[in-house]
């Protein structure tokens, strides 16, 4: 075993003789020092801070109040996070559907075209995030390329605007999280035996039924961590939504930016921010035990059989 | 028997290889068939060809009289048992078994009761829940066989599906193999590059080299009769001596000139005639050896020797005999090892001979095909 050299260490430094278990707690104590303070400290200061009283200078007052909680209750809220929601499952159905015909290509592609498109998907990445989200303001302004084109094609009217639109928002999310899809997806994909395939057809399947039942189940693990890795930053979007969202495509994260911001109120910002945490670890916590129970009776979630 | 699956004049190149080359062949309804050759010879092109999973360039191919040439996999009554077995790794056994009646959407009831039926075939009814993971090799490969076999393919394809396990589980799934064979009575198309698998099991083997088709032949015909060099050489293991024929004064014998050696009678089914170069095949197992010159017999050939090298294989033991400039290797098999009176030993003189019929004559000899014989130990100062 690996833990068994540093145990040999820990003896000769004083330790005395250690069990198996606190070893292994001991291999893994930088990890926890480390996500404590920079993860679960700041988290639980959020929570924390969503339970005190805001006071008139934009800092946070004494004692305790759960009137902020009930701030939560304004009526514009539960639209802005209803539109939240499905903006950011949106992002993900459209980023996986794309993503997982590019991430098959890429992989059954011959090596050496492979990681020519591999760099493809990551030379956005060379760029600012910010730049790139004011160059899609700048294709889609109604004196740009994009909209001209469309009215030029008569598939838009003249008046039309393509940005300050929910839509807008949802490009540019699509655009901006589809790399992070595409490559867990081929991830999966490239280790994933195309044999099988052959199998599946030879055994009479049809190509797109043996896409769906014998290398989506296959590539399992990719498919959840692209949902994860486009859902979760999706539902905390905020630059994106304020840059071409406007007014109809604002979401939970400029509700809390404006918070802190406009109104100077830092525990209802942190209130927002506890319930969109929350939002994002239920879903978390729910594959989560949906894994552990698979492991049991054979279904096993996000991982590789 | 008409021929049920044939390949016309099938043609399949990859980049710069002509993968298969012109290749006619039909195999009959209900025999177990054997493509048999090195790696790289087409065999596995061939059974791609058969699948689906390739198309010719040139040539068509058909199954009982249908030309299925341009018909995706899922279209053709072929299955195919994959080298590496390709069982999902995300399904149980029974669902894998399962896979194809399930496709073809057939109902839940008669899917059970056709899987349950395999699982009986394969005696792996108690491991229908676990994973192909969970599996050992060889239970794999039954797995494999029974998911192939439950769709009632008219031909099962077996791409070197034994090659994977170990030589006692081998010999185990050989015998399996062939009852499977025998109780379900589909067509096999067996790819291997093992001769011993292609000739214990088939009726009848297909010897590929290089994309093309060596010679077609029960393995009896193939091992007994090889008409060329490649499959003198390929299989089991033989002597080749170059000559020319002196005279055929009896009908059918004739006899040889071959350099170093005494004049050689040999069976002659070819029509050969005085002075034609011949290449003779003697297999190490037909030619003996002793220490004294043996009994005088009509159509007998001996030829005295030195041995060179002895090597004790068990079963038998291998001598390489120089003779006349050149290395002849004769195998002996024992009675009662060690009451053989005097041992044939390193350096000793000897006798060696074989008999008329025993000596094969070829029509194809390539020099290249020397190369896949066994060689002579080399000593220090050779």
């Amino acid at each position: 075993m690996t833990t068994r050299p540093i145990r040999e260490k820990l003896k000769r430094f004083g330790f005395g003789p250690v069990s198996r278990r606190r070893t292994e707690w001991l291999v893994s104590l930088p990890t926890v020092v480390w996500l404590s303070l920079f993860v679960v400290v700041p988290t639980l200061l959020v929570f924390v801070v969503a339970f005190r009283p805001a006071n008139p200078y934009g800092g946070i007052g004494r004692g305790w109040t759960l009137e902020t909680l009930r701030g939560l209750a304004a009526p514009g809220l539960l639209t802005i996070a209803w539109r939240t929601l499905w903006m950011s499952l949106l992002t993900t159905v459209i980023s996986l559907l794309l993503a997982l015909p590019a991430g098959y290509t890429i992989a059954r592609a011959p090596a050496r075209w492979r990681n020519r498109l591999l760099l493809l998907v990551i030379i956005p990445f060379w760029t600012s995030f910010l730049v790139r989200v004011f160059a899609w303001k700048a294709l889609l302004h109604p004196e740009g390329p994009v909209k001209r084109a469309l009215a030029a094609l008569g598939l838009v009217g003249p008046q039309a605007t393509l940005l300050y639109h929910p839509a807008a928002v949802v490009l540019v999310m699509v655009y901006t999280f589809l790399p992070f899809t595409i490559l867990p997806i081929y991830a999966a994909a490239e280790k994933f035996d195309f044999r099988l395939i052959e199998a599946a057809r030879d055994l009479g399947a049809s190509p797109f039924r043996a896409f769906r039942k014998v290398f989506l189940p296959g590539i399992r693990a990719g498919v959840v961590t692209a949902v994860l890795v486009v859902f979760v930053p999706s539902l905390g979007s905020y630059i994106i939504p304020d840059l071409v969202g406007g007014p109809s495509g604002e979401m939970i994260g400029n509700k809390i930016a404006q918070r802190v911001f406009t109104d100077r109120n830092l525990p209802l910002a942190s209130a927002l921010s506890a319930v969109l945490v929350l939002a994002v670890l239920a879903p978390l916590a729910a594959i989560l035990a949906l894994q552990r129970k698979g492991k049991k009776s054979g279904i096993v979630i996000g991982e590789a059989p | 028997m008409p021929e049920f699956l044939e390949f016309r004049g099938v043609a399949k190149r990859f980049g710069a290889i002509q993968a298969v080359d012109d290749v006619s062949l039909e195999i009959r309804k209900g025999e177990f068939f054997s493509l048999l050759g090195p790696s790289g010879c087409g065999k596995t092109t061939m059974l791609r060809l058969a699948a689906g999973f390739e198309q010719p360039d040139a040539g068509r191919v058909f199954l009982d009289g249908r030309d299925i040439t341009g018909l995706p996999p899922d279209k053709r009554k072929v299955n195919t048992i994959f080298q590496s077995y390709a069982l999902f790794p995300h399904m149980t056994v029974r669902d894998n078994i399962g896979f194809g009646p399930a496709i073809a959407r057939r109902p839940k009831a008669e899917i059970r009761t056709e899987v349950d039926r395999m699982l009986e075939l394969i005696r792996m009814a108690d491991q229908a829940d676990k994973k192909p993971g969970q599996l050992s090799g060889g239970q794999k490969q039954r797995v494999a066989v029974a998911r192939a076999l439950v769709n009632k393919p008219d031909v099962l394809l077996l791409d070197e599906p034994l090659a994977a396990l170990d030589l006692k589980l081998r010999q185990k799934m050989l015998i399996e193999l062939d009852l499977i064979h025998d109780q379900v009575g589909i067509t096999f198309l067996y790819v291997t590059h093992d001769q011993a698998e292609a000739m214990s099991l088939s009726d009848r083997i297909a010897v590929m080299n290089g994309g093309r088709i060596e010679q077609v032949g029960a393995p009896a015909e193939i091992y007994e009769s090889p008409r060329t060099s490649f499959v003198a050489a390929f299989i089991g293991d033989t002597n080749f001596l170059e000559g020319r024929v002196r005279s055929c004064l009896e009908a059918d014998y004739c006899r040889l000139a071959i350099d170093g050696l005494p004049e050689v009678v040999s069976f002659n089914d070819k029509g050969l005639r005085p002075d034609q170069p011949i290449y003779l095949s003697v297999r190490p197992e037909k030619i003996h050896i002793s220490h004294d010159r043996p009994e005088d017999k009509p159509k007998r050939n001996f030829v005295p020797g030195v041995v060179e090298d002895v090597i004790y294989l068990g079963s038998n033991t291998k001598y390489w005999v120089r003779a006349g400039g050149r290395r002849i290797q004769a195998l002996r098999q024992h009675d009662r090892y060690f009451l053989d009176e005097k041992p044939i030993r390193w350096q000793d003189e000897c006798w060696i001979w074989w008999h008329a019929d025993d000596g094969f004559m070829l029509d194809h000899f390539r020099r290249d095909d020397e190369a896949l014989l066994a060689a002579p130990p080399q000593r220090v100062g050779d």
